[in-house]
């Protein structure tokens, strides 16, 4: 384990712990409990794999109803629940303690209805991403947000860290695109939020739930909005000789009333490991963007007419289109590799930092002097239009202290994204990635309130304990829960 | 705080903090009013509290689509600098004055504080999927801020999404940053003459199902009107496939000024001014046109909006027929019915947002009751 210390498990909670796998055995059906420590092994973590922690028990459910029933029995019992879908999260929001029970959505996997009529589709949570814009193709239509995880990550997750992807610039993330949620809260009662007509009068529970992490209750179905496909797709690449002249130039772009459904960004570093690894052609200089346009092959060319009169002003060493389906591939296949090629140059952590799109130039620099600082390396591959950063530092995990190091430097990237007006989490999520650097963000009352609306839906604290919230600020809340 | 004070009006956030905490240690009810346009509120028991001096734009950057300004900034002077950079309020906020008799100037915060969303909700959301971050004081007086100015932010729980639309029951907005779009460059309206509800709405779900980003649906006195918004070519585009999509109706087009002034009454659900009662029902557009007869047979009358997701009914029924009919019915203009103005909801969740309010507003001196809780 590494710098982001969990609490130590309650002893008197292992020491139930055969009574607590019995009683869950007792009101669910036989293959739904996990204690064995061989298969609770495959839940110790998420995508965030320096920090492992088998399970006390893992529960496995085929619906709502038998969510609610492991719910009751773990709130009765006073365990801990830690929901989890694909586990695919970066941040650790998935991380299991010793001492508590894993509730997964592996089989809530049903599509419950697709309604074009009225553009709402109503899934199980545990579904893929992926496997949801599947099932909505041949109906000509999609759901937007797409996070680069899509083949594994589930809506749950999505739902759960409010997951957004490179179409956002135009469709928005889940939020935006979540109609309705059937929930189990901690009581084990089971809630419908919001549903497939538009909107409600009261409070706004649902904006509250999504982008949760798993902090008020466990999502088990979604209703979802669902939008008609466009007619076509085309990205352009361009590339420029500095990162200032890039980040002028998505601003102008946005400005021009063009608005494109991506606008994705990659800088020097990434762009020789994915050379190196993808041959993707593209071109040698400091910056590349690509930006992707949708409609009618008519509608495409007048707006990819406009992109190219904003970059020319800007004289950009290459703007290349693509006039066919391979183009756009070959366009795309950098940029998709791109994790990939960096793991190949050794470990990386991947950031998540959001900063105002004016500020990109300066912070990109900055992190360049940071990377000095630190001895580390640093790619850039992201999201521009919204600002929405990604650094990969560059470590090797098999020398002492180099994780350490890596964490720090990305600690540092992270306060500066809050200090050039930014934030320290643009989709991934706090988790425990980011939980002790909350306060850089939010004073302590602003944080006091979030934790008395977790304290609200979860007076006992036992919903994904340890996350989110740094623990001096918790503390207070989870010994009142306790007492 | 002596109780001969008849209004009180914060001229900053650090008044406004005072002012709050004072209220809740003496347990005294505010009625919170932004540019005062809501006279809906004024049953509301309770000082009022007028924040419309909290006003003023902080920053403006169109490059990054957004903008930060003060609860209390008037909306019309927002509308316009945004205007003189080609830019908007893409969730354009209803102006509900000629509707509720108000005479104040709508303010940004109001239109927050009531997730005040306007016909282009089908294409870009509503005024909630518009806000980035805001500021508020909540009851005891504790300044407080959630989200930022960046247009993705998932940094701990969403208490933006949670107090738009909250109506200042759960705080008193002092600052908000909201996502500005390009207004689009063109714009024209397809107008479906002489039908009636059911043929609307059967209309409305064939255009929204295509790709032509249809940005408004809305029915009026035998009228289903669509309007498409874009680049000057695409929306000639978009008119053409949908006037040969719909070929067998006679179809009027609108230019672009026509739609402006068209959409800006639909809007404003300016039809419906006067004083009758007027309820707005949230519906699934499939069920509306079963709705819209029982509605017909209380006597009133019916329009639609957001491809028929919104019926705005207008005329008499006592609340609880018009909720047997529809049970997301909110009463927007009393004209004497009494009763809830919001619909009744599940009991988990008004314990929720009750137990919420307490967190919120200990001493429950935030517009008491405006949401009937
Ligand atoms: C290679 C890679 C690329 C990625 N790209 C993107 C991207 O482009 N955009 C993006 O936004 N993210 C991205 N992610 C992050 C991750 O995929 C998302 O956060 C995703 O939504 C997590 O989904 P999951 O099903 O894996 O959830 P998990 O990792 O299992 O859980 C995520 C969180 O959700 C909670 N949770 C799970 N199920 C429930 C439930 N039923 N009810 C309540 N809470 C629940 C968990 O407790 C946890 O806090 C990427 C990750 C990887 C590894």
């Amino acid at each position: 384990m590494s710098g982001i210390i969990m609490p130590q498990p309650d002893s008197t909670i292992l020491a139930r712990a055969a009574q607590i796998v019995a009683a869950l055995r007792e009101v669910l059906p036989e293959d739904t409990v996990i204690s064995d420590g061989n298969e609770t092994r495959a839940y110790e973590c998420d995508a965030l794999t320096a920090y492992r922690c088998p399970p006390l028990a893992v529960v496995l459910p085929r619906s709502t109803a038998e969510v609610a029933a492991a719910m009751r029995v773990c709130s009765d019992m006073g365990v801990p629940v830690v929901p989890r879908g694909a586990g695919t999260s970066l941040a650790g929001g998935a991380l299991p303690t010793a001492d508590c029970v894993v509730i997964g959505t592996a089989r809530l996997r049903d599509v419950l209805e697709i309604d074009t009529d009225n553009r709402f589709m109503r899934v199980q949570t545990g579904v893929t991403n992926l496997s949801v814009s599947e099932v909505l193709a041949p109906h000509g239509f999609f759901y937007a947000p797409d996070p680069s995880s899509q083949l594994a990550c589930t809506i749950a997750g999505n739902i759960a860290m409010n997951s957004g992807g490179a179409h956002c610039l135009k469709y928005g993330v889940t939020t935006n695109n979540l109609m309705g949620a059937t929930v189990v809260l901690t009581s084990g009662e089971i809630v419908e939020f919001g549903g497939p007509q538009a909107g409600a009068a009261g409070l706004d529970l649902l904006g509250l739930l999504c982008g949760s992490e798993g902090q008020l209750g466990i999502v088990t179905e979604a209703v979802l909005r669902i939008l008609p496909r466009p007619e076509g797709a085309r990205p352009v690449l361009i590339g420029f000789d500095s990162a200032e002249v890039a980040g002028e130039c998505v601003a102008r772009i946005i400005r021009s009333g063009v608005l494109p459904v991506a606008i994705e960004y990659m800088d020097e570093p990434c762009l020789r490991a994915v050379e190196n690894f993808a041959k993707a052609g593209y071109p040698d200089c400091p910056a590349v963007l690509i930006v992707e346009v949708e409609g009618s092959p008519d509608e495409i060319a007048v707006q990819i007419a406009h992109i190219r009169e904003i970059a020319d002003a800007l004289n950009p060493v290459e703007f290349r289109e693509s006039r066919n389906a391979d183009d756009a591939l070959a366009i795309w296949k950098g940029r998709k590799s791109a994790f990939g090629a960096m793991g190949r140059l050794g470990d990386y952590i991947c950031l998540d930092g959001t900063v105002p799109v004016g500020q990109l130039p300066h912070t990109l620099r900055r992190i360049g002097e940071l990377s000095k600082e630190h001895g580390l390396e640093v790619a850039n591959v992201f999201h521009a239009g919204d600002g929405n950063m990604h650094p990969l530092i560059l470590f090797n995990a098999n020398e002492p202290g180099q994780l350490e190091r890596a964490e720090a430097f990305g600690a540092d990237i992270l306060r500066l994204c809050v200090e050039v007006g930014g934030c320290l989490t643009g989709e991934h999520g706090v988790g425990i990635e980011k939980r002790d650097l909350m306060t850089a963000q939010y004073d302590p009352d602003d944080l006091a309130i979030q934790m008395e609306v977790k304290d609200v839906f979860d007076p006992a604290w036992l919903l994904n304990p340890a996350k989110v919230f740094p623990l001096e600020s918790s503390a207070r809340y989870r010994q009142r829960a306790a007492e | 705080m002596t109780t001969i004070i008849d209004q009180l009006a914060p001229a900053d956030e650090a008044e406004l903090s005072e002012i709050l905490t004072a209220a809740s240690g003496d347990r005294q009810p505010l009625r919170i009013l932004g540019g005062g346009t809501r006279t809906e509120t004024a049953h509301i028991a309770g000082t009022p509290l007028d924040v419309s001096a909290i006003s003023g734009v902080v920053t403006y950057e169109p490059g990054e689509m957004t903008l930060i300004a003060r609860a209390g900034t008037p909306l019309p002077e927002i509308e316009a600098m945004l205007e003189a950079e080609g830019q908007s309020l893409a969730f354009e906020p209803p102006d509900l004055r000629g509707v509720l008799g108000g005479r104040g100037i709508p303010t940004i915060g109001g239109a927050i504080a009531a997730n005040a969303s306007g016909p282009r909700r089908i294409r870009t959301g509503a005024c909630r999927d518009h806000l980035l971050g805001l500021r508020f004081v909540d009851g005891p007086g504790r300044i407080l801020r959630n989200g930022g100015r960046v247009m993705k932010n998932v940094t701990g729980l969403d208490l933006s999404r949670l107090l738009c639309g909250s109506h200042g029951t759960l705080g008193v907005l002092t600052e908000v940053a909201i996502k500005t779009l390009p207004h689009a460059q063109a714009r024209a309206t397809l107008g479906f003459h002489g039908i009636d509800e059911l043929r609307a709405l059967g209309i409305f779900s064939k255009a929204l199902a295509t790709p032509y980003e249809v940005s408004g649906a809305a029915f009026l006195d035998g009228t289903a009107w669509l309007r498409i918004e874009g680049l000057p070519p695409q929306v000639e585009y978009r008119q053409q496939r949908l006037l040969e999509m719909f070929g067998a109706h006679d179809i009027q087009t609108l230019d672009g000024a026509a739609t402006r002034e068209l959409w800006r009454g639909l809007r404003d659900v300016a039809h419906f001014a006067g004083d009758l009662p007027l309820w707005r029902i949230l519906v699934k557009p499939t069920d509306a046109a079963a709705i819209v007869a029982r509605l017909h047979d209380l006597g009133g009358q019916v329009s639609l909006d957001w491809g028929g997701g919104l019926i705005w009914y207008c005329g008499p029924g006592e609340a609880s027929s018009l909720r047997q009919i529809a049970p997301h019915a909110t009463l927007v203009r009393r004209g004497g019915v009494p009763g809830p103005a919001f619909p009744p909801e599940a009991p988990a969740i008004t314990r929720l947002s009750q137990e919420l309010r307490r967190r919120f507003d200990p001493a429950g001196i935030l517009n008491p009751g405006l949401m009937d809780s």
